[in-house]
């Protein structure tokens, strides 16, 4: 019936007769343009405008060392694989949503890469079909978007290579489908596609996110009423036949394409007000975060790319520490960063001091926008400016690095003095302030290098300076520096090759911060991991059922998960906890957030323990001062700290 | 000058008059837990900066309360945020955050 349709139609166009010299498509109207194009056309042209604006902004406010660097990393071949491969995997296939969550990485990569490629193959048609009457330059804009009204078949002539373009374009308007049916769906019960929480849209956002819930389904419409005429594969054909049952033999589809194109309009002068902004953007944030540049204004120059690359995909507020109380969700990255764009400074230094700072929205964003930073950045414009008063630092810095040496060390080596070079052999020791409040840790990490006979120098016995992570978290970036000068005054005379450190704070910043020349920095995890390599420590199995916690800031910070685990794992038999390594939860002391109050963390403390303790450990073991301290307040089981756990396993 | 052999000692009276209510409010406004300190003194005695300098959180609330409000900001400029007496107080006051709006409310004079 369809068939005889299709050439009962065509033999009604005059035009067909014309083209009898057979080409596989005929164009359907004399002219190239029909008045619906006008909504699209509007909205894309805005939406253009506003972009190329944008680009030009964020380019002019990044200073010229960074745009140097951000040019250079196009060419560089290294960086330019890697922003392909990225661009691929982050904004189109969302491989790093796939991996956690299925059903969420479907949906997120229908939508991205199945209108990706809808836009593609529609322009590779115009390329290949457009008959030559119809000029790509009256319509480039919008044939690739409506092609099947512009271009049609002619009955009879249809060839192999134009049916597969018409079966891949079907494919991929399935395809889409599919992701927004789950949309929609994720709307109303998230849970299922693995969301406890979603993000609250804002008004323009649900405009935006309304048109684009429309705009394929329209489509399909659209081109369901035209396939008989344009030619179409098993969806849109299938559709037309359907269609025609219902509605009799003349099809009116003109109302369609209308819609279509009001909806396609609507989203695109909407989208630099949403978070639909990021389809473009995260390219150019992609684009710099490879390049290696670092923001240093919370929302203007590079931020500002990072800003807009955030698709408020709400993954940010399951990670949150903080979403144990659900009016602490508000605290959440993705409202910090829909405020950031809002310019409220109010409600953004409110959120950005309430941060715990452990990093995990940062671990776990699609496109590693990197909200602690923005969050530090937004601290300093606020903090920085504090007075303060570290007179005292020039006249106590040198007896703070008086060595006082360990038990181990020869007496005689005090008397030689800090100027021999350093030697990789000797250890400094630096507890900071954190381990001093636990002094357990101390006394065990001393047992740790008296037992494997390590010459240490205990830098901060008598009580050292901090090492300037606290300041730099709090935005006091200048006060950060004279300490951390201080410091590194201290360790440079002290002439040691490594440094150890018991706190994963301290370990953090004198990695990253010091830049120390010819100094190891070690975690004191990866330093007995160390030994137990080279035999200076043999420990014993004592079948005790412990739990790693992994600090945020030693795991997600710096990224140490194994060492510390493969020792626990020598000594006693380690069970998993609920979330590990990257997903490993705040134990709510920490130091990052400015005005978290101490019930609020309480009950972080709680969920965190609860967490850990879902295997029935007989103790919680970590490696962080900080850590041990809060866990012990409100644990049921034992907490011990790392080096505890592997004193008590020494076999003699 | 004549050494008498014994001296002046500065006046210590304290002159309640001059305690500032409307910054203190407004203190307590951005940092509640001010209120809750109970000069049990934990935060000074573990205080890093301490060891240096006279450093004391506890003395800084109280010297507020007193009036003598240069005083109080003498007593933490030298705080370097390590958290330590956050960690040891009883009372779960959120020290750093007090201290840092301390100096926001009455060190803008400066």
């Amino acid at each position: 019936m369809s068939l005889l349709d299709i050439s009962t139609l065509a033999a009604m166009f005059p035009a067909i007769s014309a083209a009898q010299a057979s080409p596989e498509v005929i164009d359907r109207i004399p002219s190239s343009y029909s008045d619906f194009v006008i909504p699209f056309v509007a909205g894309m042209v805005f939406f253009l405008c506003w972009v190329s604006i944008g680009c030009v902004r964020i380019f002019m406010k990044i200073g010229p060392s960074d745009q140097a660097k951000f040019w250079k990393s196009l060419v560089n071949p290294v960086t330019a694989a890697k922003n392909v491969k990225d661009l691929f995997c982050d904004c189109l296939f969302h491989v790093k949503i796939w991996k956690r969550k299925p059903l969420l990485g479907y949906m997120h990569s229908a939508i991205a890469f199945g209108w990706f490629m809808l836009i593609v193959l529609g322009h590779i048609e115009v390329a290949l079909f457009l008959p030559k009457h119809l000029s790509p330059r009256a319509g480039g804009l919008f044939y690739p978007i409506f092609y099947r009204y512009f271009v049609w078949i002619n009955p009879g002539h249809e060839t192999l290579r134009g049916s597969f373009f018409f079966f891949l374009m079907d494919f991929f308007l399935l395809y889409v489908l599919t992701g927004i049916a789950l949309a929609v769906f994720k709307r109303f019960r998230s849970i299922v596609l693995g969301m406890k929480n979603t993000t609250r849209p804002s008004t323009p956002d649900r405009i935006a996110l309304y048109s684009l819930w429309l705009i394929f389904p329209l489509r399909l419409l659209a081109e369901s009423f035209t396939a008989d005429l344009s030619g179409g594969s098993f969806l849109t054909l299938g559709m037309n036949h359907l269609l025609h049952l219902v509605f009799g033999d003349s099809l009116y589809f003109q109302p369609f394409w209308w819609a279509y194109s009001i909806c396609l309009g609507v989203f695109f002068a909407a989208m630099p007000f949403t978070r639909y902004m990021h389809i473009l953007t995260e390219v150019l944030w992609i684009l710099f975060r490879n390049a290696g540049l670092k923001p240093s204004h919370p929302r203007k120059g590079v931020s500002e790319a990072e800003i807009y690359a955030c698709s408020s995909c709400g993954l940010c507020l399951d990670a949150c520490p903080m979403n144990v109380q659900r009016k602490n969700l508000r605290f959440s990255s993705v409202y910090f960063i829909r405020f950031l764009r809002r310019h409220n400074e109010r409600k953004i230094n409110a959120i950005a001091d309430k941060c715990l700072m452990c990093g995990k929205c940062l671990a776990l964003c699609p496109v590693s926008v990197d909200a602690p930073a923005l969050r530090r950045a937004q601290r300093r414009t606020v903090n920085n400016l504090l007075p303060y008063d570290y007179s005292y630092l020039a006249r106590t810095s040198a007896p703070a690095a008086a060595p006082f040496l360990g038990s181990a060390a020869p007496a005689t080596a005090s008397a030689s003095g800090p100027v021999e070079a350093p030697s990789a052999e000797k250890v400094m020791y630096f507890a900071g302030c954190m381990s001093h409040l636990t002094p357990r840790i101390i006394k065990a990490v001393e047992g740790l290098f008296k037992a494997s006979g390590t010459d240490y120098v205990f830098a901060d016995r008598d009580g050292g300076i901090c090492c300037g992570r606290p300041l730099l978290l709090a935005g006091k970036t200048d006060a950060a520096a004279e300490v951390i000068e201080a410091n590194k005054k201290m360790i440079e005379e002290a002439g040691c090759g490594t440094l150890v450190l018991s706190c994963p704070i301290c370990y953090k910043v004198f990695s990253e911060e010091y830049s120390l020349k010819g100094v190891r920095v070690l975690h004191y995890t990866q330093y007995v991991k160390e030994l137990v390599g080279s035999g200076r420590l043999r420990l014993r199995n004592g079948g005790a059922k412990y739990v790693y916690h992994d600090p945020c800031e030693l795991g997600r910070g710096m990224g140490v998960y194994s060492e510390p685990r493969e020792v626990l794992g020598l000594v006693s038999d380690l069970v998993p906890a609920g979330h590990e390594r990257k997903e490993s939860l705040c134990c709510g002391g920490s130091l990052g957030s400015l005005t978290l109050n101490s019930r609020d963390r309480d009950k972080i403390t709680e969920a965190a323990v609860s967490d850990l303790t879902v295997n029935s450990p007989e103790a919680i073991v970590t490696a962080c001062p900080l850590c041990l301290a809060t866990f012990s307040r409100k644990s049921p089981v034992k907490v011990r700290d790392f080096s505890e756990a592997v004193l008590d396993n020494l076999s003699a | 000058m004549v050494d008498f052999g014994f001296g002046i000692v500065p006046s210590s009276r304290i002159n309640l008059d001059l305690f500032d209510r409307a910054k203190f409010e407004a203190l307590a406004t951005l940092e509640p837990d001010v209120r809750k300190c109970m000069a049990c003194g934990s935060c000074t005695a573990v205080c890093t900066a301490g060891t240096f300098k006279a450093t004391s959180l506890r003395a800084a609330i109280e010297e507020i309360q007193n009036g003598r409000e240069k005083k109080a900001l003498e007593m933490i400029s030298g705080c370097q945020l390590c958290g330590k007496c956050f960690m040891t107080c009883p009372r779960g006051i959120n020290t750093r955050h007090l201290i840092l709006s301390i100096v926001k409310i009455y060190g803008e004079e400066k």
